[in-house]
């Protein structure tokens, strides 16, 4: 019960979050200065073909009533038209975002699962060396910048070692749709195509390992410095006395209290881990919402940009609803208090 | 070698910090006789908490040592036994109940999963086994041995929805989860208000009586020794410097210390000594 209020709220936080949005949105994609209308048409366009453009597009319209054109599109799914491929907005976003998504989850599955991990070591034998070793690797990943470590992997484990695939989602010759959720890891196994599976696995490891790794440092950091933070309470103490023994005071004990900030970091970095995206996955040529956004942005197709931000803002209050009901579900003192 | 329950002989504890050496402890002796109450009384910093840990197992090699000194427990010494046979009595023959309920109690588990665990391992080093449904019924028996009005409601909860006091009802119901014989109490209730701590102990010394259990009782609080012992060891610097029933303590205290520890007591009435014969508390 206490749970289902708690999640109400956060819920009616978000949609005002992004009402928010969407008004920033419109109001920054409105003032910067340039026509679309004769961006899209070209130099030799006359003043009345881009007068008949504006008036298709509304641009002469009240910037109000603009607004309010933006709104009843945005609230049926329906994004308008880009200038530049001449097709719905929605269209060619459904396309490129599963990329992104299977890449952005695959991306914080592994900051997770080796950030957490790295995390406890170091707290567990700190001023050792497993800890000292921790701490170097955290630092130098948190200051790699992504694109570096994309490059670094792409000519390592493609060019020099020859292991795995540099470009693209998937080998040339392999036919497949990611129709049903956009992400090839998950479609080819509802499809049964197990050679699939394994091939979009092998193409996304390396820019999955590049985008991770400045994530990974940062929960390696945050998870060692709670969890020495928790291991110093008294009721870790208190469980030391009464005899539970080390593994279970660590794992269960300490390890869980310890979750809450690494995950809330993950909320707060994860708005640079879309943007570090943007740049891998131009590395690694994959064929996410960023090769388009960037396009989109250098032709000044208003539509698509706005929608490719409004998407990754959607994307980015979802994934932190998310992670608030996580925090909840891990710590109750949060869902209790959020609850009143 | 005595025959009490507990007897420490001549315990002395040294710390290393930053390289510096500090004897905390200084040859302390004291013994807890199965079935009494003792107290053990000092400032902070005297090293009541020190004897504590050593005798709990608790202390953290390094930066602390044992230089010298038996701590026997039923007549094995537990500085030389071996780790395991160590760990079978701690949280089962011997107990602690911590001071301070508002953080001894993990704050992401519900009360039935933190008791649960302390008894699921208790039994395996005692060798026995149950289910977890009997395991849940031992908790529940307990919980309602510390006069919790709802056991079942108590053990579902967290700690954040239980009040200072019934959360130091479960810091003792976790002690006696696996029928110790000795229960160390660490100034159980100082931080709750006045009122609660003076059931807190009530409870405290009812059970220990009711069920013939030896307590040692660490305070700094006279009015809290008063009222739970019947002997008393008085510490300072790391020293034992006068140890007596507690009657007589009150009566005529023998140490400068313990003069000063009394006469540090302070009064309803205004003024700061207890008193010749220390009547009114």
């Amino acid at each position: 019960m206490e749970f289902l209020l708690f999640l109400v709220r956060r819920i009616l936080w978000s949609i005002l979050v992004l009402v928010g949005l969407s008004i920033v949105i419109f109001a920054i994609a409105r003032v910067v200065p340039g026509d679309p209308a004769r961006m899209a048409l070209g130099p030799t366009a006359t003043a009345q073909q881009v007068a008949d453009l504006q008036e298709k597009l509304g641009l002469n319209k009240p910037i109000v009533e603009q607004y309010g054109m933006f709104i009843a599109g945005l609230s049926q799914g329906d994004l308008g038209r880009s200038l530049l491929t001449e097709r719905p907005v929605n269209d060619d976003i459904r396309e490129t975002f599963g990329a992104t998504f299977e890449l952005v989850l695959a991306t914080i599955t592994l900051a997770f699962v080796f950030g957490v991990p790295l995390g406890v070591a170091a707290a567990r034998w700190k001023d050792k060396w497993p800890d000292t070793l921790v701490r170097i690797l955290a630092i130098f990943s948190a200051v790699t910048p992504s694109f570096f470590a994309a490059l670094l992997l792409q000519i390592l484990a493609g060019y020099v070692l020859h292991i795995l695939p540099t470009t693209g989602r998937l080998p040339h010759n392999m036919e497949f749709v990611a129709s049903v959720t956009g992400l090839l890891t998950v479609d080819s196994l509802l499809a049964g195509r197990l050679d699939v599976f394994g091939e979009a696995l092998r193409y996304l490891l390396l820019p999955a390992t590049a985008l991770a790794l400045a994530t990974m440092g940062q929960i390696a950091r945050i998870t060692r410095s709670s969890m020495i933070d928790v291991s110093s309470q008294d009721y870790i103490e208190a469980s030391r006395a009464f005899g539970v023994p080390e593994p279970i005071r660590v794992f269960k004990y300490m390890l869980r209290p310890s979750f809450v900030p690494p995950l809330t970091i993950l909320g707060l970095e994860f708005a640079s881990l879309i943007g570090n995206a943007f740049v891998v996955e131009l590395v690694f040529a994959w064929p996410g919402i960023a090769s388009y956004g960037i396009r989109t942005i250098l032709q000044k197709d208003l539509n698509a940009v706005m929608g490719v931000v409004m998407v990754s803002g959607v994307f980015f209050v979802l994934v932190n609803l998310v992670i608030d009901v996580l925090v909840g579900f891990v710590d109750p003192r949060v869902r209790i208090r959020g609850s009143r | 070698m005595s025959d009490a329950l507990l007897a420490v002989r001549n315990l002395s504890v040294q710390f290393t910090t930053y390289g510096q050496t500090n004897q905390v402890l200084k040859g302390v002796s004291l013994d807890v006789p199965a079935r009494s109450q003792i107290a053990l009384v000092g400032e902070s910093g005297s090293g009541k908490t020190v004897t504590m840990r050593a005798i709990m197992g608790l202390l953290r090699t390094p930066p602390a040592k044992v230089t010298s000194g038996e701590i026997f427990y039923d007549g094995h010494d537990l500085l030389t036994m071996p780790t395991k046979e160590r760990l079978k009595l701690r949280g089962t023959a011997m107990s602690m109940v911590f001071q301070d309920p508002m953080s001894s109690l993990n704050p992401v588990f519900t009360i039935a999963d933190q008791m649960g665990t302390i008894l699921k391992y208790a039994d395996r080093r005692l060798g026995r086994s149950r289910g977890n449904r009997e395991r849940m019924a031992r908790v529940h028996e307990v919980l309602g041995q510390v006069r919790m009005r709802d056991p079942e409601r108590v053990s579902r909860s967290y700690p954040i929805m239980l009040s200072g006091g019934m959360r130091q009802r479960v810091l003792i119901a976790m002690a006696l989860l696996s029928e110790p014989k000795l229960l160390i109490a660490d100034e159980p209730g100082t931080a709750l208000d006045v009122t609660t701590q003076a059931q807190i102990l009530k409870l405290l010394k009812d059970l220990v009586e009711e069920r013939g259990l030896a307590l040692l009782m660490i305070t700094h609080n006279l009015g809290v020794v008063r009222e739970t012992s019947n002997y008393v060891y008085v510490m300072n610097k790391g020293v034992v410097v006068e140890h007596r029933p507690t009657a007589d303590l009150f009566e005529a205290p023998r140490d400068d210390y313990t003069r000063a520890l009394i006469a540090a007591v302070p009064r309803l009435t205004g003024g700061t000594s207890f008193g010749k014969a220390g009547a009114a508390a």
